[in-house]
């Protein structure tokens, strides 16, 4: 069914959100539908992101002033714990991949769906007994854990808090993860429409695909690493345990060894969300276009080369040190490569200063801060000073929240009509973001300062010489989630009660745009013929 | 490249076609991630022989290589016999294909039988992980066991999921669901019976013949 008049505008129609077959919830939790599939993953994330932000202002509440306020020492490390585990296994690195790229990547590339279906259907199923396995820890057995969301060994294996069944839900959202990523490397093999060649993909499509690489190739290590935790704790294997010969430092190993290439699965989707909004706005074909695509491999490959850096200070010989720190500067390349390309694409572009590019704008400038500081972790000198500092959790939230954060608000602002088939108050989503940017940066840009002071990561209590500055920062996070709570309603009312979008409301030049919104339920009846998907020349914003 | 045809009405989700090269990829890609899962404890392995060559060397001594050499022709046979029923499948010699697989998992309940011996006569000289006698082992040598249970034990896990995936393709057979014509399901299932037989042939060595 097309509700769409010739202009492409909307009539009301509901597209895929609309009701088929007997309907109700069945439709949707055991739908094959890569949009719905994406649909589902995007509400559950979205609500364990307010459950794992909550637990971060808590957290911010709790340092605002020094001295034993609010929470119990247990209780603060629990908090800390849970906020990372629930924010990286459940929110970040599912984020962009599992709800836009499901939606979208078939889409970019021709395509009615994935390669697995079922498949798809499946993984989102893991996710939600992942989650709800995550939460059961909180509440059952003798507390939440409170080993930070690193579990490092010797710690791990002998607190007597629930370890045992967080692992567990680490290793099915592992498991989840690898079969989105299986999922997506086989679409983009076996499903492209005919003349849809490897340059003329969407770059959306490459930073996913280079993704996948990463979660099918470093997420095992993580399942086995949670297993010998769990195998640990539970069969006793002493494995880690330097009283019987055992190394606590080859756990570290085996952790970054996934973990790091990790945060290569966060921020490589949101770098693939900007490459695609940056050119529709500015007009002008993307600056670059191999080398961005180049730099997402790269960014993969190199990315696997350096867990090590998380261990500068850990007992590992110099050797080991000089190496990994030499290859973390050579990971900083292919990002700068893509900064570059996307300052070039604006250079002499028709801007438009839309709320996706306004998120997208913002996203090169948190990553620019993040990425440099990363910098100073990654040379091995300045890193004894602040390792396992405040600096290092400002480096990473800039990153992680600056950075894939709003890469997804992004996400959502730019393909919010093509998905729910109205439009947003464009006044409000410029207001929530300068609001969540500057909350962002009161919030974390002290946390750089007190870290080069040497404020450790992690403590509970502080000197009173730290005190201004957590203040500041307490008040920062406030600004923060009041941004953040006027962009979710921004956007749910636009999506009951918005003006009804346009087929192709910003001028996109990709397939999903010559598409009826919002988004039927059956994309192509034919194969269609791949664009030159940032060409601009005829393509024009209808709204 | 898939064709694609409009949605019958009624149906809850776009028409699903068969790829065959897709299925086998996203097969292989999954095959990598068992192997990197293994590949984790491989590194653990690894690290600790180099650590403790003396205790790896008596721990080594200490297993039966009779019993091991045993299970290693069992499941090398039952990955002939795998491979077999695939050609058998496609010849359209159903029972055949039926009689080579159920081959296939007695060789795989064989060997887990073959595995609950020896573990059980490691158990009774008191090589209990957790347990005193394991603590007061050499350096290294409680290691080499912990290692030991480790990794033979979670190949023991893929050797059952092995097993359970050839017996419902099996079903698939009976039901005419899996055909000569259409026999990707299994050929899938044997490439990851070759899996589990693969780890197997490096366990072998790397535990029973380093003494």
């Amino acid at each position: 069914m097309d509700h769409t008049d010739e202009s492409g505008r909307n009539t009301g129609g509901r597209g895929f959100l609309e009701p088929f077959g007997k309907g109700g919830v069945r439709s949707w939790i055991f739908s094959t539908d890569h949009k719905r599939i994406g649909l589902l993953y995007l509400s559950l994330i979205l609500l364990m992101f307010a459950v794992a932000t909550v637990l971060g202002l808590i957290i911010k509440l709790k340092l605002m002033t020094p001295g034993s306020t609010l929470l119990s020492p247990q209780q603060y490390n629990a908090m800390f714990t849970l906020h990372g585990v629930i924010m990286i296994f459940l929110v970040v690195i599912p984020s962009i991949p599992a709800s836009f790229g499901n939606i979208f990547l078939p889409l970019h590339i021709g395509a009615n769906d994935v390669s697995f279906p079922r498949l798809n259907n499946f993984s989102w199923w893991l996710y939600v007994i992942g989650a709800l396995l995550a939460l059961t820890s909180i509440f059952t057995g003798d507390g939440a854990p409170d080993t930070g969301w690193t579990f490092y060994v010797p710690f791990s294996e002998r607190t007597t808090t629930n370890v045992s069944v967080a692992v567990i839900a680490v290793f099915i959202l592992g498991f989840s993860s690898i079969l989105t990523g299986l999922n997506f490397i086989t679409t983009v093999h076996r499903l492209r429409a005919p003349g849809m060649t490897w340059r003329k993909l969407p770059l959306f499509v490459w930073s996913l695909y280079a993704t996948g690489w990463i979660q099918v190739l470093a997420t095992p290590i993580l399942g086995i690493t949670a297993l010998l935790i769990f195998a640990e704790r539970v069969l006793l294997l002493g494995l880690f345990d330097s009283t019987k010969g055992g190394d606590p430092l080859l756990y570290q190993h085996l952790f970054w060894i996934y973990s790091h290439p990790a945060v290569y699965i966060m921020i490589l989707p949101a770098m693939g969300v900007i490459s695609e909004i940056i050119p529709v706005f500015a007009r002008k074909p993307i600056f670059g276009y191999n080398m961005i695509a180049f730099s997402s491999l790269a960014i993969a490959f190199a990315g696997s080369l350096v867990w090590a850096h998380h261990m500068f200070t850990s007992g590992m010989s110099d050797t080991a040190v000089l190496v990994f720190s030499f290859l973390t500067f050579v990971v900083a390349i292919p990002s700068a490569i893509k900064v570059f390309n996307w300052l070039s694409t604006l250079y002499q572009g028709s801007i438009s200063l839309d709320p996706p590019l306004l998120y997208a704008l913002g996203f090169i400038f948190m990553f620019s801060i993040g990425g440099l500081t990363g910098l100073v972790l990654g040379a091995a000198g300045t890193d004894i000073h602040v390792h396992d500092t405040y600096f290092v959790v400002a480096h990473f939230h800039y990153v992680i929240f600056g950075g894939t954060g709003l890469g997804m608000f992004a996400a959502m602002h730019y393909w919010f009509p093509k998905v729910f088939g109205r439009m947003y108050d464009h006044g409000r989503a410029a207001w929530s973001f300068w609001l969540i940017l500057i909350g962002m940066n009161v919030l974390y840009f002290p946390m750089f300062i007190m870290g080069m002071q040497g404020m450790p990561r992690r403590y509970y209590d502080y000197l009173p010489q730290y005190a201004p500055m957590q203040m500041v920062s307490t008040w920062g996070s406030w600004f923060l989630a009041a941004g953040l709570i006027l962009m979710f309603w921004n956007l749910y009312r636009g999506s009951r009660y918005g003006p009804l979008a346009t087929r192709n409301p910003w001028g996109g030049a990709t397939l999903e745009w010559t598409l009826p919104t919002p988004l039927p339920h059956e994309a192509f009846h034919h194969d269609p013929e791949a664009p030159e998907p940032y060409d601009y020349k005829g393509v024009n914003p209808d709204g | 490249m898939a064709e694609h045809t409009a949605m019958p009405p009624g149906t809850t989700g776009p028409v699903h076609h068969k790829d065959y090269h897709a299925a086998k990829m996203g097969m292989w890609l999954f095959l990598f991630t068992e192997i990197l899962l293994f590949g984790g404890l491989f590194l653990l392995y690894a690290s600790y022989r180099a650590k403790f060559p003396m205790a790896f060397h008596a721990g080594g001594a200490s297993l039966d290589v009779f019993l091991g050499g045993l299970n290693t022709v069992v499941l090398i046979t039952s990955s002939l016999t795998v491979a077999l029923s695939i050609t058998a499948l496609r010849r359209g010699e159903i029972t055949r294909c039926l009689w080579l697989l159920a081959f296939t998992v007695a060789c795989a309940g064989g060997f887990m039988v073959n595995k609950a011996i020896e573990w059980g006569a490691k158990f009774h000289h008191g090589l209990v992980p957790g347990s005193e006698h394991m603590a007061g082992l050499p350096q290294g040598q409680s290691i080499f066991y912990g290692l030991y249970f480790a990794m033979t034990g979670l190949h023991g896990v893929h050797v059952v999921i092995g097993a359970s995936v050839l017996l419902w393709v099996m079903l698939l057979i009976r039901q005419g669901k899996v055909t000569g014509a259409d026999y990707v399901v299994l050929e899938n299932a044997g490439l990851y019976w070759h899996i589990v037989d693969l780890v197997w042939i490096y366990l072998f060595p790397l535990f029973y013949l380093i003494s």
